[in-house]
């Protein structure tokens, strides 16, 4: 029982139990039998009154009761009606001071309420003592919703209610909810002495410091204030963040159709396999109704209406990542004769986030392809070898060329509005302190990073990446308990840092020497070794074929959502892209990392161009809770089609139960080297049912097939 | 730190089931189709369902539905969508749901939908989102799940997200773990989880650890065994179970054993319940699989061998969802 203390009852104790239980037994015997023979007389009510103020949570009878109403309603005269409710009325508030948590009791109340025979005058003055008594009492809350909106209680009011009760007692989380409930609609319709959201928000800043300041361990505050700065920085309004191609990029394709682009080899081989160019956009958001009208091709080249596809793994229509594969296989390109491509996104309607906005800025992305005389790469060359990932394969790389397709767009966005950097300028120098306090630490290492976001790009002064940092890391130490949250967020501020331009890039870039191919030189982003917990900063990352990530501390490559993400020209926007927006990606190194199961790997499943993947060194298989399971599509979530005919002839013998997972990942890839060695599940069968699903695969675990 | 007192446990949820006459007994009466999900599930997950009789437990259930397809809390009771899906749910534990006529089950639930998306928890109109998952959970495990409007019950559960990443009863409703708890397993069955801010949900589940170890319902609460359950399945459903600490957690669950008499209560101390016990020793058998693995064995092997009895145990938590039931019975379709 919630908050009985434990000990033993004493005689008497158990004897007046006894009685009470024996009574009450009673009373729900001849209740339930008055309800089976439709029996409401006055006696029979009086008896379910009895039984519900002992037991209010006897859901049945507060059904008889409703029975009984509507019975005597159309046996009475209307004069009679009002008191019939009020009745009802009397009998919910016996219920409620016996346990003002009774679901049954508040319906029945709301219920009463509803048919709008009785007054609704008395309802404050019951919430107000039921809210004294208990001022987190959510039903009691609910409750009060419900009436001041059949009252037609302004929200402006309410919201001074909320202040009374954080006045008696800053902690009441209930209040700071309400009161974010309340504003979101203010500001929503626009409300007067709402519309202009930066003097609101500045007020509520130093409002909720009364919260946090106070006692910086009780929590009433924190969840309010990180909404507030979500409301200073965010932006509803869908965006493009980053392409690939990027603006003013210039692709050289090969004669054989290859790609080059921009000084960077591409070694990308389905590209050139099915003489489709790529085309991402990569969005702020999930949006839908990305389609030939609202993203509008211009080109030449171009005979055919584009269909753009949605990246997402779970077969929805919307999506943050889009892409369009041109078909170059059906142009006749011209040898050294240069091409324009022009994407005009937004520009008319239909581009919509979830939750209804409008694409914001209509913007342009125009870049070159163009075709040089044939330099015959084999690229089918690649296929069989080995790729190795050893470090004397590598070479640095001293700086990019111009133009390269490693930086993100330039895209036409508007700026923030100034205040915004005040509000979060001056709360910072509010929670600037030395003090060993969790709460402030944590906020600060927000407020930077939404400071540094919002500050113009050139200005580099105001970088405080390495702070933040460092406030993560006094984190872990300073409350161990969570100290794997600061690691994640840790890791994805780091990997923000690396990715944020060509400069912070460089030293990660290394020219990848395949030992017998010594014309060719590929790129490869190797983060290796810098023990992340968690990747992110795809959308930086839409160029790389060659990726390294091992000997890190990853469990998932699952979509991440940054809170403030920057764009070029200082706008702040949530930001939540998955591996799957790497759509060039070709070879990719997992090994020695912490992926616990297939389904951590399921971004993979969209990435048509992988054909090198090493996850050698994991823990999958080593875990009999799957935590990925939920959020990976799967034939777990309803909105999986699974093959199960393939699936059920590949397993053949096998146990379907340890395959299933690995069959879902690695159905629909073309992976021509795979190595899977040092995971708990990869026993020999495993490796014959995956070459099985696999029948592309060339190389496995290091091992010529 | 000791260790789980498994077989004390086993014997106080018998115990409570013989006592039908005490107070406690009499007065959740109306909700004792709950009470069945619950102590029959920690006797599966103790490995000792084979105690229990089947045929009076199934005969007893039957005897509860109503002609409308729905099942109430006990014989006379009403039904309401609360106990219909417990009453399935200890259909599937025992692989029983041959009993009923599922279409009869499913139409009564679809009935409930509201135009909104919403549920309603019986004829009289009470709307929530537990609602929402138990008819989500109910049809997906009677493989129905199409027989609903399953976009605009999504829809319906985002409309109820707050601030703080969490969900609520109805919109505008504060953030509660039980609450989310339906809310993420509505979604989750649903494919749907690519809706939920799970870094900010994340932060907010994570902070309700307390210094104690026990995990609270919401800010600024006490702690409470139960919502170890809700808290950690809905920080596993969103995988961010690595953000709370595991050892002091299973610390907490332990030190609210009652190690004389068997039974596991909300706080140390505290009197216990046959509730608690259930997500006691749900919360624990999880921990202890998903943990011990992690982290090296934190309970002793003899122990251990005691809890873990079938592989298939470690499917019960996450049955609730109702998945579980429905990629096995795949698969054994598939199978044959």
């Amino acid at each position: 029982m919630h908050g009985r203390p434990r000990k033993p009852l004493k005689e008497e104790d158990e004897s007046v139990l006894s009685a009470k239980a024996e009574k009450l037994h009673s009373l729900q015997s001849q209740f339930l039998a008055n309800h089976q023979n439709r029996i409401y007389t006055k006696e029979a009510l009086d008896l379910s009154a009895k039984l519900l103020e002992i037991n209010p949570e006897c859901y049945t009878a507060w059904n008889y009761r409703k029975l009984a109403v509507q019975h005597n309603l159309s046996e009475s005269n209307s004069d009679s009606d009002a008191s019939l409710f009020d009745q009802e009325l009397k009998v919910v508030e016996n219920a409620l001071k016996k346990n003002f948590k009774s679901y049954g009791a508040w319906h029945h109340r709301k219920w009463v309420l509803s048919k709008g025979h009785s007054s609704i005058d008395n309802e404050l003055r019951l919430l107000n003592d039921f809210q004294k008594a208990d001022a987190r009492n959510f039903h009691a809350w609910n409750y009060r919703r419900f009436v001041t909106a059949l009252m037609k209680i302004s929200d402006e009011d309410e919201l001074k209610y909320t202040e009374k009760v954080i006045g008696v007692n800053f902690s009441n989380y209930s209040a700071w909810h309400n009161r974010s409930v309340l504003l979101s609609t203010l500001f929503k319709r626009k409300a007067e002495g709402f519309s202009h959201k930066e003097k609101v928000l500045q007020e509520e800043y130093k409002y909720v410091h009364s919260a946090i300041f106070t006692d910086s361990d009780d929590q009433s505050g924190w969840f309010y204030h990180l909404w507030l700065i979500d409301q200073t920085v965010k932006n509803d309004a869908p965006l493009l963040v980053s392409s690939w191609p990027s603006h003013g990029a210039n692709i050289t394709l090969n004669g054989n159709n290859s790609l080059h682009g921009s000084g960077l080899s591409l070694l990308n081989s389905t590209l050139s396999d099915t003489k489709t160019l790529p085309v991402i956009l990569c969005f702020n958001q999930a949006v839908e109704g990305v389609n030939s009208s609202t993203v509008v091709v211009k080109s030449e080249l171009l005979k055919e209406d584009l269909v753009w596809k949605p990246l997402s793994t779970n077969n929805s229509s919307t999506a943050q990542v889009w892409v369009v594969y041109l078909n170059m296989g059906n142009m006749k390109l011209q040898l050294s004769k240069t091409y324009s491509i022009e994407i005009n996104i937004g520009h008319s309607m239909g581009i919509l986030s979830s939750n209804g906005y409008h694409y914001g800025a209509p913007s342009q992305i125009t870049f070159e392809v163009c075709v040089q005389t044939a330099y015959t790469e084999p690229v089918d060359g690649q296929r069989g070898k080995l790729t190795s990932w050893k470090d004397n394969d590598f070479r640095k790389i001293d700086h990019f060329e111009e133009s390269n397709p490693a930086v993100s767009a330039d895209h036409h966005i508007p700026t923030t509005s100034n205040w915004c950097m005040e509000a979060i300028d001056e709360e910072i120098t509010n929670f600037q302190d030395l003090s060993d306090c969790k709460i402030r630490k944590l906020t600060l290492a927000r407020l930077l990073i939404a400071l540094d976001l919002l500050s113009p790009q050139h200005d580099k002064r105001k970088n405080h990446t390495e702070e933040v940092l460092k406030l993560y890391t006094e984190l872990m130490k300073l409350d161990p308990t969570h100290s794997l949250y600061y690691k994640d967020e840790h890791s994805l501020l780091l990997l923000q840092q690396i990715t944020s331009s060509r400069e912070s890039l460089i030293p990660y870039c290394h020219y990848y020497k395949d030992a017998s191919e010594t014309n060719t030189s590929y790129v490869c982003l190797r983060l290796q070794n810098l023990s992340l917990s968690r990747m992110g900063s795809f959308e930086n990352l839409l160029w790389v074929q060659m990726l390294d990530l091992s000997h890190n501390e990853l469990r998932s490559i699952e979509a991440v959502t940054i809170a403030f993400k920057k764009l070029e020209k200082g706008l702040t926007v949530n930001f939540l892209t998955g591996l799957e927006a790497m759509q060039l990606l070709s070879c990719l190194n997992l090994s020695h990392n912490k992926f616990g199961s297939f389904t951590a790997l399921g971004p993979l499943r969209l990435l048509k161009s992988l054909k090198v993947l090493n996850i050698s060194c994991n823990e999958l298989g080593s875990h009999s809770i799957d935590t990925r399971r939920y959020l990976c599509s799967s034939p777990l979530a309803h909105s999986e089609v699974f093959a199960w005919d393939r699936f059920e002839i590949l397993c053949g013998s096998y146990s379907a139960t340890k395959f299933w997972e690995a069959f879902l990942i690695f159905e629909s890839l073309n992976l021509t080297d795979l190595n899977i060695a040092g995971n708990a599940v990869a026993d020999e069968n495993f490796a014959s049912f995956i070459v099985k699903v696999l029948p592309t695969l060339k190389l496995l675990n290091d091992e010529e097939l | 730190m000791g260790d789980l007192v498994a077989e004390k446990h086993v014997q106080y949820i018998l115990s409570v089931q013989k006592k039908k006459d005490s107070f406690e007994s009499v007065v959740m009466e109306h909700l004792r189709m709950n009470g069945a999900y619950w102590g029959l599930t920690t006797l599966h997950l103790l490995g000792k369902l084979d105690t229990v009789d089947v045929h009076e437990v199934v005969s007893w259930i039957m005897s509860c539905q109503h002609d409308e397809g729905g099942f109430g809390g006990n014989v006379g009771h009403d039904p309401h969508i609360l106990y219909t899906l417990s009453a399935v749910q200890v259909l599937a534990l025992f692989n029983k749901l041959d009993v009923i006529d599922a279409d009869k089950v499913t139409n009564y639930i679809v009935g409930l939908q509201n135009e909104d998306g919403s549920f309603s928890g019986d004829i009289w109109g009470e709307v929530d989102t537990r609602f929402s998952y138990i008819a989500i959970c109910c049809l997906s495990l009677l493989h129905r799940l199409d027989r609903i409007n399953v976009d605009k019950a999504v829809k319906y559960i985002i409309s109820c997200q707050n601030m703080d990443g969490g969900f609520g009863c109805t919109p505008g409703g504060e953030s509660h773990a039980g609450q989310i708890f339906c809310c993420v397993g509505a979604l989750a069955i649903a494919g749907s989880l690519d809706l939920v801010d799970k870094d900010l949900l994340g932060w907010w589940l994570c902070e309700r650890q307390v210094k104690s170890g026990g995990l609270n319902g919401r800010p600024e609460k006490l702690p409470d065994v139960c919502y170890s359950w809700w808290v950690l399945s809905s920080l596993i459903m969103i995988d961010r179970v690595h953000w709370i600490s595991k050892e002091k957690l299973i610390k907490f669950i332990l030190d609210c054993q009652d190690t004389d008499n068997g039974g596991i209560s909300d706080r140390p101390d505290d009197a216990v319940d046959v509730f608690h016990t259930y997500f006691g020793v749900a919360g624990n058998v999880f921990l202890f699989f998903v943990f011990s693995t992690l982290f090296g064995h934190v309970i002793s092997k003899d122990t251990q061998k005691g809890i873990f009895k079938k592989p298939s145990d470690f499917l019960l938590p996450t049955s609730c969802f109702g998945s579980c039931h429905k990629i096995d019975h795949l698969i054994s379709l598939c199978l044959c």
